[in-house]
């Protein structure tokens, strides 16, 4: 039988994702298929769109390649417009060509609306909706100060985002009373304004424009209804979707009152030859705006073309987790509460900053909807509750109320359905995750490639690992916690092989207890454990290939290849000598200079080669190596205390310098940081360290693991006012616990999540010294004190361990042939568009 | 076909036990690394990592994964196979590979003959 020819017009998500779910399936054998598409790009993301700007390509955003499509045989023509849709003669036609079918697939999609306001046509007022709309807005704002969103939802908020990545001063502009109207009710529309202007994008709520004219500052001027006015450069409007229909309403189909190509259930046209799938379709007098349903559709329709009778849409969930400039916001289901008889519990924290609503049903035991923002955290949780149908707790609030004591009633893996959908990107529920699991997946990795859930968008990574983890545990399979394929061992299981059976090398250790040559994950771990247990230096030629590149040569490696120095400043308190040489260092290498975070100079662009050059002249002013290299002690972070300070109450530089020599060169699972304040004001910002110390009238109080950084956690309060030497035995026991114990790569805030007992089993094994290791844990680290060496010095001296910092071995004066640099605010940096040239 | 030469690019005593080292080849950089008591104990693949874009490959940690021998970017962690070049993480990246000898104790790399040295088209 000849085949019949399926044309899909239109390259965007959804028609992607309709080929994706067709091409795999057995109709696909009976057709050629063709793809139309307008943009001269195959499909790309466009909910990650914003994306470009911050460096990512069409490759980077792009679904798939023409490689895929041509492997999967189907023809691919972009670029090319389908310009008439012939239904009676059955063919489409382009400028290029007519082309003949015996079925169509209209994914057309939308256009933005552009509100028809004086004057909107004019140069530089731009929308947002495919590559070329950025590289025009890009273009508009090349050089330019001030730029202008109009429309406040979803879309809006993120081209928003898009002007301040381009370095604009950006506005919002919303003709509704509140940001998201959509989604949001006015407190959390509020609350969404507020934290969006903190974050320096000015918003103007109900503003109607009424014409765009010549700016006198800037190019243009926005008249606004109520008298006032804006001036801008440029105007992006993003004030909602149309559906993109011209072809279908040519063609004769029937069209909705307002738009939109009009399907039934089975995504067929008034034309049963012409299907519609996306934001084009109009189902139940409703455009879906979002990519997921048109997911939904995409898949309906292949498994229709498949002669399932049950595939179906039935409309889909609106439900959206967003982080909008970087802020938090959810909206679930019926989010206004439309439902007759709903009720709603509001927890609005103005303090935090968070705001959180619950929709619930009459009887108080379904949730209909939710709102939250600023914080995401229960989003998960209220749509499996909101989805399924899942009877609420007795105390619903809990929900949305700031973790207490005891914490919020999860709603556990074990309490979904097994409809419960995980992935709605490719609609997993957890029937088949677990249909997955009895197939044979046994890891997390295996059931990702067998279901495809959380290979989309990732929201559900979290909650998809728990679901696994719970049912390989039911089913009596262990989770693994092996550091690795080449030990069956958890760190903490490696630290005692080692430490018990005294163990010095990785060789010995892995011929022991292990198997095949390791690898960069179990090897920087053990070399970690070996420092600990026996402090040898890490430049041994045992240890060398063990570390990563920044312990191997005492540096940390940049994006180009080159390294950055940071020498130790114990306490961030340096003479004017040492500063001066750190800057005649610099110069004679051409080396960028910053202060760090943590009170250090980091010097930036050194050569391989000219590493123990520049350390020579540092350590003979003085300096030693700063361990920025290390996962060990970076920095002890300090305030002026009582030494100049009208309030400090004890001398925070003496005692973080103390801090700082003593555990300098410690190795650990992860970097340390530590800071000392010299008063309650809290200058050094201990709190958010793995070890703070606050001066009181009376001595010291000892705050531990917190963290900065990515997953911020407050330090908790370990003792008070303690004296001198009380402190430093308690860092003493508490960081050569934290060693002994952690995972690989845990953190100190991690680390005590995970202790079973928490703070109080701490203060126990510590203060109480509850399992009598105390006195061990000190004597350990007195011996790791004791064997400290400057790892800069001992490698400059040593000609054997210098060779390991030639260039290239067999030609020592040849430059690396990729490095590009530019200059920018007086300093050399890398070329951000570097050319390989090969000699 | 491109003919190749064996290079003479480094002493034994250059070499690193379990890790790399650079070279410079009119092919560009190359990174050579020795595993005593495997089998080779020598490797040598391309210097330059696609997916960083920097010379760096030699400074990586050498290991096996999935029973293949690997050096793991210094970048970004992609591995890439000793013998094959091929990357791990992504099909279609991968380094050139070299032929790499001890002779005596020099070290030799077949690098290709340029154009220059070898037939005049």
């Amino acid at each position: 039988m000849a085949k019949q020819t399926l044309i899909v017009i239109g390259n965007g998500m959804v028609g992607h994702h309709f080929l994706e779910q067709f091409a795999d399936t057995p109709a696909a054998a009976d057709y050629d298929v063709h793809v139309f598409g307008e943009e001269p790009l195959i499909a790309y993301d466009r909910v990650h769109l914003s994306e470009y700007f911050g460096g990512s390509s069409h490759a980077d955003l792009a679904l798939g390649t023409a490689e895929d499509y041509a492997a999967k045989g189907l023809t691919l023509h972009l670029d090319e417009q389908v310009t008439e849709l012939d239904r009676d003669n059955r063919k489409v036609i382009t400028p290029k060509g007519e082309y003949e079918y015996d079925a169509v697939v209209l994914a057309t999609g939308s256009y933005p609306f552009v509100p028809p306001i004086d004057g909107h046509d004019q140069a530089h007022c731009l929308v947002y909706r495919t590559l070329a709309d950025l590289d025009a807005i890009r273009a508009s704002a090349e050089g330019r100060k001030t730029g202008v969103v109009v429309g406040g939802g979803l879309l809006g908020l993120e081209a928003a985002n898009a002007l301040k990545s381009l370095g604009l001063e950006a506005h919002v502009v919303e003709f509704a009373p509140r940001l998201m109207p959509v989604q949001l009710d006015a407190d959390g529309g509020a609350l969404l304004k507020r934290k969006i202007e903190e974050l320096g994008v000015q918003v103007h709520t109900e503003k109607a424009t009424t014409a765009i004219v010549p700016g006198e500052e800037a190019r243009l001027r926005m008249n606004f209804s109520d008298e006032s006015h804006l001036e801008t450069d440029l105007i992006v409007f993003s004030a909602g979707i149309r559906p993109q229909d011209t072809l279908a309403r040519s063609s004769g189909l029937e069209i909705g009152e307002r738009g939109g190509i009009v399907i039934d259930d089975q995504c067929t046209t008034s034309d049963p030859q012409v299907f519609a799938i996306g934001e084009c379709a109009l189902w139940d007098n409703r455009i879906f705006g979002l990519v997921a349903p048109g997911y939904t559709m995409a898949r309906t329709l292949a498994a229709r073309l498949n002669q399932d009778a049950e595939a179906g849409f039935s409309g889909a969930d609106m439900s959206t987790k967003l982080k909008l400039l970087g802020v938090d916001v959810g909206s679930i289901g019926d989010a206004h509460g439309a439902t007759p008889g709903a009720r709603n519990i509001r927890f609005n924290d103005e303090q935090a900053g968070t705001y959180g609503r619950l929709v619930i049903s009459e009887d108080g035991k379904k949730l209909l909807g939710a709102i939250l923002v600023g914080d995401n955290g229960p989003y998960d949780t209220l749509l499996q509750y909101a989805l399924n149908g899942i009877d609420l707790p007795a105390n619903p609030e809990s929900l949305i109320l700031p973790v207490s004591e005891g914490g919020a009633p999860a709603l556990g893996p074990d309490a979904l359905p097994e409809t419960a959908s995980i992935c709605s990107c490719h609609n997993v529920s957890k029937g088949d995750i677990c249909g997955a699991i009895d197939a044979g997946c046994t890891d997390l990795g295996a059931v990702k490639g067998e279901t495809k859930a959380s290979t989309g968008c990732g929201g559900c990574a979290a909650l998809l690992k728990s679901v696994v983890d719970s049912e390989l545990e039911k089913r009596g399979v262990e989770v693994s916690k092996d550091i690795c394929e080449h030990f069956p061992y958890s760190r903490q299981e490696l630290f005692h092989l080692v430490k018990v059976n005294g163990i010095r090398t990785f060789r010995t250790l892995i011929e022991q207890h292990g198997k095949g040559h390791g690898c960069d994950i179990c090897k920087p771990a053990v070399a970690s454990i070996l420092a600990t247990c026996w402090n040898e230096h890490i430049m041994a030629s045992e240890h060398v290939p063990l570390q990563d590149t920044n312990d191997t040569f005492m540096a940390n490696m940049q994006k180009n290849g080159t390294y950055s120095i940071v020498p130790r400043i114990p306490g961030g308190e340096i003479t004017p000598e040492k500063l001066i040489v750190l800057g005649e260092v610099a110069k004679e290498y051409d080396l960028y200079t910053k202060i760090t975070g943590g009170q250090r100079v980091d010097l930036f662009g050194a050569t391989l080669s000219e590493l123990p050059e520049i350390w020579e002249k540092l350590i003979a002013a003085g300096f030693e190596t700063g361990h920025a290299y290390g996962k060990s002690v970076r920095t002890v972070k300090s305030c002026v205390g009582s030494t100049w300070c009208r309030y400090g109450v004890q001398d925070s530089v003496g005692m973080a310098i103390q801090l700082e020599e003593r555990y300098k060169g410690l190795r650990s699972p992860h970097k340390l940081k530590f800071a000392v304040s010299g008063c309650t004001r809290e200058c050094a910002e201990a709190q958010s360290k793995d070890i703070g110390v606050i001066a009181t009238e009376n001595g010291w109080n000892l705050y531990v693991c917190g963290n900065g950084g990515m997953r911020p956690r407050h330090a908790d309060l370990f003792a008070t006012d303690l004296s001198d030497e009380a402190l430093i035995s308690t860092i003493d026991r508490v960081l050569m616990f934290y060693v002994r114990t952690a995972d690989r790569l845990q953190r100190t805030s991690v680390w005590l999540e995970n202790l079973e007992g928490g703070l109080d089993y701490l203060k126990e094994v510590i203060l109480e010294d509850s399992l009598g290791l105390g006195e061990e844990l000190e004597a350990h680290m007195q011996d790791i004190i004791g064997t400290y060496q400057c790892e800069w010095k001992s490698a400059v001296e040593d000609p054997e361990k210098r060779k390991r910092f030639r260039e290239f071995v067999n030609a020592p004066d040849k430059k690396d042939p990729v490095q590009h640099w530019t200059t920018e605010r007086d300093q050399r940096r890398p070329a951000n568009e570097i050319k390989v040239e090969m000699v | 076909m491109s003919e190749t030469q064996w290079m003479h690019v480094g002493e034994r005593g250059d070499l690193i036990p379990e890790s790399g080292i650079a070279v410079w080849t009119p092919d560009g950089p190359v990174a050579v690394f020795y595993l005593p008591g495997a089998e080779p104990e020598l490797y040598a693949i391309g210097h330059y990592c696609p997916l960083g874009q920097a010379n760096v490959l030699a400074r990586g940690i050498v290991g096996d994964l999935k029973g293949e021998l690997v050096v793991a970017s210094p970048l970004y962690k992609q591995h890439y196979s000793l013998t094959s070049g091929r990357c791990q993480e992504d099909e279609s990246v991968s380094v050139p590979t070299y032929g790499v000898r001890l002779n005596g104790d020099a070290l030799e790399l077949a690098v290709p003959v340029t154009a220059k040295e070898g037939c005049a088209a």
